[in-house]
C-alpha cells in the first residue's frame, strides 16, 4: 500500500488584528519499491487523426502510441481512440476496454499502423467518448486507476464552445487526461482547460519524432499510479472563508472551484491519481481576528479517499495572533517561495496575451519582470525560454521584446508557465 | 467523534451531547469559550469556530476553607507560566505562588515545580513541628534544587520567582525570591515584600533556576494588629494595581474566592498583559472559622 505523509509550512503567528492565514502542503507518497501488478488499471490513448497531421505527424503518432501500447503491463485495460470531428475507438473492435496481452498488444499496434489523416478537430467528442469507456470499466472495476493521453496538433474547429463544455464536464471526475500538443497549431489555452478540468498535464511537444519518447514516458508514469481518486479535504472554521486552495508544485493548478461541499464547514478538492510522488498546495483563508494569544485551527487538512471516506494523512493549519512582531512579520520561506512561484506564471501568461493582443508595453514590462523573478527563484528552464522571447540588458536592466520570435518557443513559454521549482534550499533540512 | 461512557450508567455519549441519551444525567459539557457550540474536538479546538480551548493551566481556580486562588493566562501571552499551590493544616494556610520567566526554557515547568515543591515540603516540616520561618527557608532550598534539576545540558535553565505565606495563629510569615509579591490588606494595608528587581528596568536580581546560584530567600514575620487578608500575586496583578489601598478596596469583603477572581478580572480589564496570579487567605478570624472578612470601611 502506498503511505501518505502531509506537511503543514506556515508561519502560524499573525499580528493583532490580522486575519489572513496562508499555509504550504506537503504530500509525499511513497510507492511501493515493485510496481504493484495488483493495482487495476485502464488507459486510453487518443490520437488526433485530423487532416492536418498528414505526412511526418501522423507515421511519429503512430509510433508513439505503439510506444505507449508496449508500455502497459500486462491486465491493463486499454483501447485506442482516433480523433477528427468525431471519435472513432479503433482498438478493439467493440467498445469495451480490453486487458493487455502480447496478443491484444499486437492487434493494437497493427490498428494503430492503418490510422490515416482526414477530417476535422473534435476533441470533447473524442473525450466523451473515452469517458464512456471508462465507465463501462468502471462499473466491474471500482477503485482502479483511469488515464487517457490526449494528442493533437490543431485547433478545436469542429465543435462549438457550449458542446465542447458540455463534453468537459461529462467528463470531468471519470478519468485523468494528459494532452500533448505537437507542431506550432494548436492553441495552449484549449488543451490547459482540458488537462484543468481532467486533472493532468499539458506539454508542448515541439519536433514529431520526439513523441514516441514522450509516450513512453508518459505511459510509464501512468502505470506507475496506485490510488485513485484522492482528494484533499479541507475543513475549515464557521466563520471563515476560503481564499485559494491550489496546487503549486510540480505544477500550479487552481482548485479554489472545485470543491465538493462534504458539509456545511468541510469540502473535497480533487488531485486525481497518485503514484510515489511529491505535490504541494497553497492554501489560504480568511478568519475573524483573535485575541493576542488566541491560537485558533484555520484549517483541518486531511488527504482522504472519498468513497470510503479512509483518510490517508491530515494535519492543522493554525492561526495565533501576537503582540510580539520578531514572531509575527516572519514570512514562512516556502509560502514565499510558491507565492512568487504564482506571481511568475501570472506575469508570464499575462505578458503573453498582451503580445499577441499587441499590447507592447504592457508585455515587456510582465515578461521583463517575469524574468527577473525566474532568474532569482531558480526557474532556470522559464529564465532560457523567456530569453527567447525578451531581452534584457545586463548593464541597464532595461527589458526589449525581440523581434523575431520562434511560435514554438513562445507555446513552450506558455505551456511550460505552470510548471513551478522547488526551493533551492530547504531552511529546515 | 465518541467522548466516552456516561457517568451515571455507563452508555456511550457523543461529544456535543448535554444529556445522556439513556438516563438522562446531566453530562456537563462545557462549550466553546469561544462561540460557545459544544462541539470541542479531542484535540482540544471547536469544530465550530477553530479556537484552542483553554488548557488545564489557562485558568485555575483554587478553593479551600481557608483561602483561595485564581491563576489565568491574561490576554496577551499564548500559556500561563504562573503557578500557584495551597494547602491547610488546621486552621494554617500554607499558600505558594511562582512566576515562571519567559525569557527561560519551559518557564510554566520551573513555576508548578517550585510551587509543588514548596507547599509540600512547608506542610511537612510544619507538621513536624518546625517554625514557619525554619519551614520556609527548607520549602525554598527544596524548590530552589527542584528547579536546578529541570536544567538540560544546551539550553538556558529554567527559572522561575517565589512568594509564599504561612497564615495562622497570630501571626503571618512571608519568604520570597524575584519580584513576586506579598500584601497585608486590611488595617495599615502595605507591601510585605521587597522586589528582587532592579527599580528602573525591572529586571529580576534573584529567582530559582540553575543559574541562580545559592539561593537565599528573604523571609519576613509580623503580626497583623486586626482581621484582614494576606495578598500573594505574580506581576500580572501588581504591575497594574501597586497600591495597596487600591487592592484592599477590591480583596475585603468578599469571599477569598470571589476577592481573588475580583482581582484577576481587575488585571485582565487593565489590558492583561502577563499572566495573572492572585491567592488570597484570610487572616485573624479564626476563631469564628469565618472565611468572610468583614472590615469597617473607615478601617480600610
Amino acid at each position: 500500500m502506498t503511505d501518505f505523509t502531509l506537511r503543514v509550512d506556515q508561519n502560524k503567528y499573525l499580528p493583532s488584528g490580522s486575519e489572513d492565514v496562508h499555509a504550504i502542503i506537503t504530500v509525499e507518497a511513497s510507492g511501493p519499491i515493485e510496481r504493484a501488478p495488483a493495482v487495476e488499471a485502464a488507459e486510453i490513448i487518443i490520437v488526433d487523426t485530423s487532416g492536418s497531421m498528414s505526412y511526418d505527424k501522423i507515421a511519429e503518432a503512430r509510433k508513439a502510441a505503439q510506444a505507449a501500447i508496449d508500455t502497459l503491463r500486462d491486465g491493463v485495460h486499454f483501447a485506442i481512440v482516433a480523433g477528427t470531428h468525431e471519435a472513432e475507438i479503433v482498438f478493439p473492435d467493440r467498445a469495451v476496454l480490453t486487458p493487455a496481452t502480447p496478443q491484444s498488444r499486437r492487434a493494437a499496434k497493427e490498428a494503430v499502423a492503418r490510422l490515416v489523416a482526414g477530417g476535422g478537430t473534435s476533441m470533447g467528442r473524442w473525450l466523451r467518448c473515452a469517458a464512456d469507456l471508462f465507465s463501462e470499466y468502471q462499473r466491474a472495476h471500482p477503485g482502479a486507476i483511469k488515464h487517457a493521453i490526449l494528442l493533437t496538433d490543431g485547433k478545436n474547429e469542429y465543435e462549438r464552445a457550449p458542446e465542447f463544455a458540455a463534453n468537459l464536464s461529462y467528463c470531468t471526475g471519470k478519468f485523468v487526461c494528459d494532452c500533448r500538443g505537437v507542431g506550432v497549431d494548436w492553441v495552449v489555452a484549449e488543451l490547459r482547460q482540458i488537462a484543468s478540468t481532467l486533472l493532468g498535464s499539458v506539454m508542448d511537444i515541439r519536433r514529431p519524432e520526439d513523441l514516441e519518447a514522450d509516450f513512453r514516458a508518459m505511459t510509464q508514469a501512468a502505470m506507475g499510479k496506485t490510488v485513485a481518486d484522492v482528494a484533499l479535504r479541507l475543513w475549515t472554521p464557521r466563520a471563515a472563508t476560503l481564499n485559494l486552495v491550489k496546487q503549486v508544485s510540480p505544477t500550479l493548478e487552481d482548485l479554489t472551484g472545485r470543491r465538493t461541499e462534504v458539509d456545511a464547514l468541510t469540502g473535497d478538492y480533487p488531485t486525481g491519481a497518485w503514484g510515489g510522488e511529491s505535490r504541494e498546495y497553497h492554501i489560504s483563508m480568511r478568519v475573524p481576528a483573535g485575541n493576542v494569544g488566541q491560537e485558533m485551527r484555520a484549517g483541518l487538512v486531511r488527504l482522504v479517499l472519498p468513497e470510503s471516506g479512509e483518510v490517508l494523512a491530515k494535519g492543522n493549519i493554525l492561526a495565533q495572533w501576537s503582540d510580539d512582531p520578531v514572531q509575527s512579520t516572519r514570512i514562512n520561506p516556502r509560502v514565499a517561495h510558491y507565492t512568487g512561484q504564482q506571481e511568475l506564471a501570472a506575469l508570464i501568461q499575462e505578458g503573453l496575451q498582451a503580445r499577441n493582443d499587441g499590447d507592447l508595453d504592457t508585455a515587456t514590462a510582465r515578461l521583463g519582470k517575469a524574468r527577473g523573478i525566474a532568474e532569482k527563484a531558480g526557474n532556470e528552464e522559464t529564465a532560457k525560454l523567456l530569453d527567447k522571447v525578451i531581452e534584457v540588458d545586463p548593464e541597464t536592466g532595461t527589458a526589449r521584446l525581440r523581434r523575431d520570435v520562434d511560435k514554438a518557443d513562445a507555446i513552450a513559454l506558455d505551456t511550460r508557465s505552470v510548471r513551478t521549482v522547488r526551493m533551492r534550499k530547504d531552511p529546515e533540512a | 467523534m465518541v467522548s466516552g461512557a456516561c457517568p451515571a450508567c455507563g452508555t456511550l455519549v457523543l461529544v456535543g451531547e448535554a444529556f445522556c441519551e439513556q438516563c438522562g444525567h446531566a453530562l456537563g459539557v462545557a462549550g466553546c469559550t469561544s462561540c460557545g457550540a459544544t462541539a470541542v474536538g479531542a484535540d482540544g479546538y471547536c469544530e465550530n469556530c477553530g479556537m484552542l480551548q483553554p488548557s488545564g493551566r489557562d485558568h485555575v481556580e483554587i478553593e479551600l476553607e481557608v483561602a483561595a486562588g485564581v491563576s489565568d493566562r491574561g490576554l496577551r501571552h499564548s500559556r500561563n507560566e504562573d503557578a500557584l499551590a495551597l494547602t491547610a493544616a488546621d486552621t494554617v494556610a500554607v499558600g505558594v505562588v511562582c512566576d515562571g520567566v519567559s525569557t527561560s526554557p519551559r518557564p510554566e515547568e520551573a513555576s508548578q515545580t517550585a510551587a509543588d515543591t514548596a507547599v509540600a515540603a512547608l506542610a511537612k516540616q510544619l507538621a513536624e513541628g518546625a517554625d514557619p520561618a525554619t519551614a520556609t527557608r527548607e520549602a525554598v532550598r527544596l524548590a530552589a534544587e527542584a528547579v536546578a534539576a529541570l536544567a538540560e545540558p544546551g539550553e538556558d535553565a529554567p527559572a522561575c520567582t517565589y512568594v509564599s505565606a504561612v497564615a495562622g495563629g497570630r501571626q503571618v510569615t512571608i519568604g520570597w525570591v524575584g519580584d513576586s509579591r506579598a500584601y497585608w490588606l486590611g488595617p495599615g494595608s502595605e507591601v510585605l515584600t521587597d522586589d528582587d528587581a532592579t527599580p528602573a528596568t525591572h529586571m529580576l536580581t534573584a529567582w530559582l533556576g540553575a543559574d541562580a546560584g545559592e539561593v537565599v530567600p528573604h523571609i519576613h514575620t509580623f503580626t497583623p494588629d486586626g482581621p484582614g487578608v494576606v495578598l500573594l500575586c505574580s506581576d500580572g496583578l501588581w504591575n497594574y494595581y501597586p497600591e495597596p489601598a487600591a487592592l484592599a478596596a477590591v480583596a475585603l469583603n468578599a469571599t477569598p474566592r470571589a476577592a481573588a477572581q475580583r482581582l484577576v478580572r481587575l488585571a485582565l480589564e487593565a489590558g492583561g498583559h502577563d499572566n495573572v496570579t492572585v491567592l488570597v487567605i484570610p487572616f485573624g478570624q479564626g476563631e469564628q472559622a469565618e472565611t468572610t472578612v468583614v472590615v469597617p470601611k473607615e478601617q480600610q
